[in-house]
């Protein structure tokens, strides 16, 4: 409907503005729909379960107590296994990834497409079949067999320990933690490192006092993009910990669907949740320290 | 600095010689910048390297012993009827939640442009929780629901006497979940940086919304579409999480089956399906790549690598 022919007949702009919010409503709902039905009850659901008990037949019975949160806060260790891997994961992260961006927003010149697809590429590839390649790579036949024949120490292990764990989550979650960075870094004005050259800072002190600052909302975003999913990993510590690194995954994964105790898992999806909004909301609170606008971006 | 003895040139005076060290640092510091670049690269595709060369391997025992190259292993597994239902349960399960997330997932970016304030931040906290949400959170939740509804003793099996259990019609919702997101996300950047200028264009000479969408918006809006798709597929064909805890019988997919070989030991034959997985996702990927690379208006880069580092900020 043009303006024009609208301004003829003034009845035809009320007409018109309902057919325009019901088609605008129409184009959301699916997607409205998709979010109340499949993320809001679910999560709400797990939730109500947490206070409930489990029946003899591993089902759920209504209830209102704090023994799951009780048993779950009594037996923190796939907790403090998860924070651990998850906290220097990150920090792994961010080692191996900051001159990975910066050689990639800085150096790469005109192969920079060519490096971020390949960047990509495995990112969205198999994550059970690149995790499990691992396995091959660090087992018997390959590096703990390497290791164990130069030093003669035959206990030496890679897999089965959380080194071993901890590889395997760098290189799955590297990826989510250059692109932040790689955007931040190739935004960054250049002038900038030029001029601080030009007034005699040494390279280091280029880095720190201006690369650094410039990174950093990019180096935050990094962080909690790989943070958060390490937390809750379960195919990882699965696979490459042979289970023996306990972490909350496989504490999760256990009471869904092996001893089908919901209640007590729930309580456990529950804790994990509360780690997540606990961390998010330390980002936006950061992210905006200082600022009028609330401009939050998580992704 | 001591004086110099004899005279020498202005570059090897004492600012000139602070430089080359400065310079010398900075060759040391460029090199391990490239090494550094060159390593990482090189861990992240040997994986991939490995799997495909093991699965050419002709051994009959070990894994990781070589013997050979041979396709046997090709031969057996492709021969394999569990492997070929298993795939095509895959390959279902991936083009459908591709199909109905691109769609819901465009509707929703283009929906959103119009809504209202109160109803676009809550919306888009969703959308973010949705995306950032570790998989495990969303598997174990969607369970409980499905459980609570359709399942055995759920409230629509109680009410309606029939049970829908679980199968396509659990895995395909739930995976759909994050990439109608995904899709949302990608194309609602592809439409805040789209040039106004046709579309008023195209009003000025009375172009009809439905014929202005069709012909202006539509197909600059096409390579996140088809970078949606995409990923989209690649997401729930290869999806193992979600999909072990909402799976039902008969809708065993590729990544649950060699979860299971790898659990109970691993074959030669765990080598050829996996190779196989990753030729499928590999071929999709660089497809969309292609398809997308060209298509980019104005100075970003539009194909679906571009698109997902744009999202990373």
């Amino acid at each position: 409907m043009t303006s024009q022919a609208a301004a003829d007949r003034p009845n035809a702009v009320t007409t018109g503005r309902w057919r325009s919010r019901f088609f605008t409503g129409a184009l959301i709902a699916p997607a409205a729909l998709w979010y109340v039905v499949l993320l809001v009850s679910p999560i709400v659901l797990v939730i109500v379960f947490s206070f409930g008990t489990r029946n003899r037949t591993g089902g759920y019975t209504p209830g209102f107590t704090f023994d799951n949160y009780a048993a779950a806060i009594k037996s923190p260790d796939p907790f403090l296994t998860s924070l651990f891997l998850s906290t220097f994961g990150t920090i792994l992260c961010l080692l191996v990834g900051l001159p990975l961006a910066y050689f990639i927003a800085t150096r790469a010149r005109k192969r920079k497409a060519l490096l971020i697809v390949l960047l990509v590429i495995p990112f969205w590839t198999s994550f059970l079949i690149r995790t499990y390649a691992w396995l091959l790579i660090l087992g018997q036949d390959g590096v703990a067999g390497f290791v164990q024949d130069l030093t003669g120490n035959t206990s030496f292990r890679i897999l089965g320990t959380e080194p071993g764990v901890l590889l395997g989550l760098v290189y799955g979650y590297l990826p989510l933690m250059v692109f932040p960075l790689y955007v931040t870094l190739e935004r960054m004005d250049r002038a900038l490192v030029e001029a601080s050259k030009d007034l005699g800072a040494p390279r280091w002190s280029t880095f720190r006092q201006v690369t650094l600052p410039i990174a950093l909302p990019g180096l935050i975003t990094g962080s909690i993009l790989v943070f958060i999913p390490m937390m809750g990993e379960y195919v990882i510590p699965q696979l490459l910990g042979f289970g023996q690194v306990y972490t909350i995954g496989n504490a999760l994964y256990l009471r869904f669907l092996e001893a089908r105790n919901w209640p007590s898992g729930a309580a456990m999806g529950v804790g994990l949740i509360l780690i997540m909004l606990v961390v998010v909301t330390v980002y936006v609170w950061f992210t905006n320290r200082g600022r009028t606008v609330r401009d939050v971006s998580v992704v | 600095m001591t004086a110099p003895a004899i005279p020498i040139p202005a570059s090897r005076t004492a600012g000139g010689r602070a430089r080359a060290r400065m310079d010398r640092y900075g060759t040391l510091v460029e090199a391990w910048l490239r090494g550094h670049t060159l390593l990482v690269y090189l861990f992240l595709y040997l994986p991939i390297v490995v799997v495909v060369v093991f699965s050419f391997n002709g051994t009959a025992r070990r894994v990781t012993q070589w013997d050979g190259f041979s396709l046997r292993w090709y031969e057996y597994v492709l021969g394999n009827k569990e492997v070929q239902r298993d795939l095509l349960n895959s390959l279902i399960v991936g083009v459908s939640t591709a199909i109905i997330s691109t769609i819901i997932g465009t509707m929703a970016a283009l929906g959103l442009q119009r809504a209202p304030k109160w109803f676009r931040l809550p919306f888009d906290a969703l959308t973010y929780v949705s995306v950032i949400v570790p998989e495990l959170v969303i598997a174990l939740a969607t369970l409980v629901f499905f459980a609570s509804t359709i399942g055995r003793d759920g409230i629509v099996t109680a009410v309606t006497g029939r049970e829908f259990g679980f199968g396509f019609h659990t895995i395909v919702p739930a995976l759909s979940l994050f990439n109608i997101s995904l899709v949302l996300l990608l194309v609602r950047a592809r439409l805040s940086g789209m040039d106004r200028t046709h579309v008023e264009a195209s009003f000025d000479l009375y172009g009809t919304p439905w014929r202005t969408f069709w012909q202006i918006t539509f197909p600059q809006l096409l390579p996140a579409i088809v970078a949606g798709f995409l990923l989209s597929f690649t997401f729930a064909f290869d999806d193992y999480l979600i999909t072990t805890f909402v799976n039902g019988p008969g809708t065993t997919t590729m990544p649950l089956y060699v979860f299971g070989q790898i659990k109970r030991g691993v074959t030669p034959a765990t080598n050829a399906v996996a190779a196989i997985m990753l030729l499928i996702t590999l071929s999709v990927l660089l497809a969309g790549q292609l398809l997308t690379r060209r298509r980019g208006g104005g100075g970003r880069d539009a194909s679906v690598a571009g698109m997902i580092a744009e999202q990373g900020a």
